[in-house]
């Protein structure tokens, strides 16, 4: 930490720079306070890992889901893990990946988007927000060498051409829009295959909350690093849906309904 | 050798708070008024871009009479400062008070350090879970810090407008109410009546998720006023 990494938070507030400008993430470096996720060369680590997050295009906009389970090796690390959240009032992001990263990630980028929007008035485009997060990935990729990778999801509504919108990334930054569906993880290509064969752009929200967590279900099958809904633990998915009246998180209740459904109708 | 004038500090002092305050006073006034959900800010602001009032943090507002500028930058460091605080502890270890104290300091050290003072005056609000829980303070251009109850206001003719305020306000009073009383005593002071869509509004309301701030248009000002 530089010298004068406290000039914010104690004594008078420093009014030379304007350097920072609207960037969070600058400011923290401007000020020292940057995080910092080095490890010597070689070491590899192993962290809980976070897997299959999910998100579906429908006819009002974005559904995003994942299930809670984080993984270390062949041992389940924690059981109730959030994977999916608001990134700002109208978009979501999900992670999987080094869990304990990815969370830190997130924190730093919904930061990022609120200080922008504070101090500048209006808030960053969805494909602007998407571009930084793809930059914020890129960023990490030496940590990604060493086995800590972390590979967002993200997804949002763009209020300018009135539509969902989502993204995916891979582990070097690069960003890729999606038509229809997306999903991360371990259980990802599960849960792709099984919304495949279902997926309608056209369907309401019940339907799409349906398929998420019938695709959760199907990808908790196959791979053992996603856990399922757990009726008895009363464990169920993050599910949020991102439209024109923006990010809403889906009731646990409700959750909890359709997941004891979808479990009873599985063949 | 010529040798620079004596002036007395207290004289020095005299002048500089006269030179702000005369700066503060041209400047047109900004209303704080509790109510029942929360806290509304009010200001006469033709221009719809260049704004007074500002969200700092979840609970936390900022409004600046003066020169733009001087409290723009003020406002940006305050978001700089919740934004570090809440990011390297917890989002409920921002609170008004230390940054009203950030603040004074601050503007108490540009009043005798720099060359010329801020001609400005802030007012930060905090809102809690209960009406009593609402936290006012106003700094001043030289740092002086004051906690006020209900309401408040800064900039032109302040201690008029709050004898106004004080003279309407009534505890428990809804939005459209505080917001006609704020209308009328800045109307009063000025003489002429402002239209809807010039006036600067915003609110920190209870019922608002986490962050509290909401900007209100000219629609909702029109509205109350009817």
């Amino acid at each position: 930490m530089s010298s004068d990494a406290r000039r914010y938070l104690s004594g008078p507030l420093p009014l030379d720079s304007l350097a920072p400008g609207a960037s969070f993430v600058a400011l923290l470096e401007a000020e020292g306070m940057a995080p910092r996720w080095t490890t010597g060369p070689g070491n590899e680590i192993e962290a809980p890992e976070a897997t299959t997050v999910l998100a579906i295009k429908y006819g009002r906009g974005v559904i995003m889901a994942g299930d809670r389970r984080a993984t270390a090796g062949n041992v389940i690390a924690h059981r109730r893990v959030q994977k999916v959240f608001a990134a700002d009032e109208y978009s979501a992001v999900a992670i999987s990946g080094t869990a304990g990263m990815a969370v830190e990630l997130i924190k730093l980028f919904q930061t990022e988007l609120e200080h922008y929007e504070k101090i500048e008035g209006t808030r960053l485009s969805l494909e602007g927000k998407a571009n930084y997060l793809a930059r914020m990935v890129r960023n990490h990729l030496p940590l990604a060498f060493q086995g800590l990778a972390v590979v967002p999801l993200f997804c949002g509504f763009d209020q300018a051409d009135d539509a969902g919108r989502l993204y995916t990334f891979d582990v070097v930054g690069g960003r890729y829009e999606e038509q229809d569906y997306a999903t991360t993880g371990s259980g990802g290509s599960e849960a792709k295959s099984f919304i495949k064969t279902v997926h309608d752009p056209e369907m309401d929200e019940p339907a799409a909350l349906r398929i998420s967590i019938e695709a959760l279900i199907a990808a908790a099958e196959e791979d053992a690093a996603t856990g399922g809904p757990d009726l008895k633990r009363k464990i169920y998915p993050n599910v949020v849906t991102v439209t024109a009246d923006g990010f809403t998180e889906i009731d646990e209740g409700r959750i909890a309904t359709v997941a004891a459904e979808a479990l009873e109708a599985r063949p | 050798m010529t040798m620079p004038i004596y002036v007395p500090p207290e004289q020095l002092i005299k002048d500089r708070a006269e030179f702000a305050k005369k700066g503060i006073a041209r400047g047109r006034p900004i209303v704080v008024i509790s109510y029942v959900d929360g806290v509304l800010l009010l200001g006469e602001n033709p221009s719809g871009s260049l704004q007074k009032i500002g969200e700092i943090y979840d609970a936390v507002a900022f409004a600046g009479v003066g020169r733009f500028n001087e409290f723009e930058s003020l406002r940006v460091a305050g978001i700089r400062y919740a934004d570090l605080k809440g990011y390297s502890y917890g989002r409920l270890d921002v609170t008004a008070k230390g940054l009203a104290n950030a603040y004074a300091q601050t503007l108490g050290q540009v009043f005798t350090h720099e060359v010329k003072p801020y001609e400005i005056e802030l007012m930060v609000v905090e809102i809690g879970e209960e009406t009593a829980d609402t936290q006012i303070y106003r700094v001043q251009y030289d740092g002086t810090l004051r906690d006020l109850a209900h309401f408040g206001a800064i900039g032109g003719e302040d201690e008029d407008l709050v004898s106004r305020l004080e003279a309407g306000f009534s505890e428990g009073m809804d939005l459209a109410a505080v917001l006609r009383l704020g209308c009328e005593a800045i109307e009063s002071e000025g003489g002429e009546v402002v239209p809807p869509e010039e006036w600067e509004a915003a609110v920190l309301d209870r019922t608002n998720g986490r962050r509290k701030f909401r900007r209100l248009d000219a629609a909702v000002v029109a509205a109350a006023r009817q």
